[in-house]
């Protein structure tokens, strides 16, 4: 593998991640702004053995990522918005047949065609289920392309371990922008033994069937209900954010991806103003860090939520917190021209501030 | 003595739900048939399509994947490209291949993958109750054809053999019928030799089985197997449109 300090794309990285992560199949339609990952193993796949393959839409990309996972092999396909929409179908039924499987969505301004500026009106898609019948994938959202890589690789041992599908939600600045990162090895993971995979019946062996279909008296309950407890245990062991300054903040600002990376620099220029200003940034959005949100709330009931959007999250950080805490709100929804700088968040914290009653 | 007839080893011995005269049983035997003929089902993986196809899992006693409507094709692609030592087929019907999976069939075998495609061919939607399928005949009267099919606003029956017989990546083009003892022999031959191609790694192989569906057809099955021969034969001539390889 490439290792130690590279200078690549969020794209790249990702792409780079999943090769590390032992994920030679790959099957995607092109779409900006993740082209990148496509063409990147596009050229590097078939150099090691691995699959790269152009489908003729996200709708086959993803049941091809369905087959090859359905055999035990991981997997990734990648896309954007309008790609993603397609792919609601083959998730459902990756989510019902429970299914690992990686898909990255490098969010674009929608709805429709809308536009290939970065977004994050995709969160309600991503973490409340964006296909039909009701079900969670794990959705982890990286802030840096050293994330990009991290968390790619994450995804591949969250879903193998869980059979869960996992979407890593980047946005286009996240994919676009180039850092420097250090490229680690995979890490030594306990993985759990794909039995289930369809790999052909050998004489005595018992029948592997990949399905969603249950029509038994109860099976579609008892499905629904032995989901939600492994829903329940990724809640309480794979929560997964970064708290930043919030031991004696006064205000804690919310934010995930590229909103909490301009955030955090807005944070500091308030903290080098003397204002007591932390950053809570949730790393997994499905699970939702709750009982981090809760604990927070128990000491400061102040918070700002920052989306570009016009708030989805917010709904999540609302449920989490304490009952007390007052949750507002600043949102800049997508598009060309839309997305805030730092200062511009630093004078919404400072107004902020201003609403909240005097502490006596 | 010597037993001349027996239920095929990748077969399990359950009962069915298809209707009395349904002919997914004879295919669904023609198929298991192949593959114990070949040694195959150890390592074959069925792909199951939406339809009365979808309980494939229930009859063959061989590791299964269910996809999405009409989405088999892109299924074994991703099965067959992650494991290209297992064979892989897909049973659909024509519903799910001509209607929403066009496109994934098109794509797939102009790709050439390395697999056997069984498309059942009974001109209407059978699990849903008999609606206008694309290849529904001129004039045929389904659920939603109430007053026949109407090719000035539904247009013409795909003829899906014919079709993908252009396509430089299809090795192997049939259409075969169980109307009749010969027929069901020459359906055997076909699909023998579809699944022979994917052993030999020669492409893409596709088997259209026209099948008799009585119940939505609202006939016996005898009066069904005569309309195979009367009205769908003579509009979907059986056949091999393509043959690339000798066995």
């Amino acid at each position: 593998m490439q290792s130690g300090k590279l200078f690549i794309k969020g794209n790249e990285a990702v792409a780079l991640a999943a090769i590390e992560a032992g994920c030679v199949h790959y099957f995607g339609y092109p779409i900006t702004p993740q082209s990148e990952i496509p063409e990147y193993l596009a050229r590097e796949l078939p150099k090691i053995g691995g699959q790269f393959l152009q489908a003729e839409s996200e709708t086959a990309a993803i049941n091809m990522l369905l087959g090859a996972s359905a055999t035990g092999v991981r997997s990734m396909t990648s896309s954007s918005g309008p790609g993603i929409s397609l792919m609601q179908e083959g998730i459902s039924y990756m989510a019902g047949s429970e299914l690992p499987g990686v898909i990255v969505d490098v969010m674009r301004s929608g709805p429709g065609l809308g536009g290939i500026d970065a977004s994050q009106a995709d969160y309600f898609q991503a973490t409340h289920g964006g296909g039909h019948g009701g079900y969670h994938i794990i959705v982890l959202a990286p802030c840096s392309v050293q994330e990009m890589y991290d968390l790619t690789m994450l995804a591949f041992d969250l879903s193998d371990i869980y059979r869960i599908p996992a979407m890593v939600l980047a946005d286009a600045v996240i994919g676009q922008m180039k850092e420097s990162i250090v490229a680690h090895p995979r890490p030594a993971t306990l993985l759990p033994e794909k039995s289930w995979a369809v790999r052909g019946k050998e004489e005595g062996q018992s029948q592997n069937i990949v399905k969603s279909l249950q029509l038994g008296d109860g099976e579609m309950e008892a499905f629904h209900w032995k989901m939600h407890a492994r829903y329940q245990s990724l809640s309480l062991n794979e929560c997964r954010w970064e708290e930043y300054l919030t031991s004696d903040a006064e205000l804690i600002v919310t934010a995930f991806g590229s909103a909490a990376r301009i955030a955090k620099s807005a944070v500091e220029m308030a903290r080098d103003s003397g204002l007591k200003i932390g950053l809570m940034r949730p790393i997994s959005l499905y699970p939702f860090p709750q009982a981090a949100y809760r604990s927070l709330s128990e000491r400061c009931k102040n918070f700002l939520d920052i989306e570009l959007s016009t708030g989805q999250m917010i709904n999540d950080v609302k449920l989490s917190v304490a009952r007390d805490t007052e949750v507002f709100f600043y949102g800049r929804p997508p598009g060309t021209g839309s997305l805030p700088d730092p200062e511009e968040l630093f004078q919404h914290i400072k107004s902020t501030l201003w609403q909240l009653p005097v502490q006596v | 003595m010597n037993q001349v007839f027996k239920r095929p080893k990748s077969l399990k011995y359950v009962q069915s739900h298809f209707c009395p005269g349904c002919q997914h049983g004879s295919a669904h035997r023609l198929v298991a048939e192949a593959l114990d003929d070949l040694g195959l089902s150890a390592i074959t993986i069925g792909v199951a399509s939406v339809g009365c196809s979808v309980f494939l899992y229930e009859y063959f006693d061989i590791d299964v994947i269910e996809s999405p409507h009409g989405r088999a094709p892109a299924v074994a692609t991703g099965a067959k490209r992650a494991r290209p030592d297992r064979i892989i087929f897909t049973y659909q019907g024509d519903g799910d291949l001509a209607a929403i999976g066009m496109s994934e069939i098109i794509h797939a075998s102009n790709r050439g993958e390395d697999i056997t495609v069984i498309f059942v061919n009974n001109t209407t939607f059978g699990m849903t109750g008999g609606q206008m399928a694309p290849t529904t005949l001129s004039g045929q009267k389904t659920s939603t054809s109430p007053y026949g099919r109407d090719i000035s606003k539904d247009g013409s029956p795909f003829k899906m053999a014919e079709l993908l017989s252009n396509f430089d990546g299809v090795a192997f083009s049939a259409r075969v019928a169980l109307n009749t003892p010969k027929n069901v022999l020459l359906a055997k031959n076909a699909i023998l030799n579809s699944f022979r191609y994917q052993v030999e790694r020669k492409g893409f192989a596709f088997v259209e089985v026209l099948a008799a569906c009585p119940t939505n057809w609202g006939v016996t099955p005898l009066k069904a197997n005569e309309r195979v021969a009367q009205d769908l034969i003579p509009y979907f001539p059986l056949g091999i449109f393509k043959n690339t390889a000798e066995f």
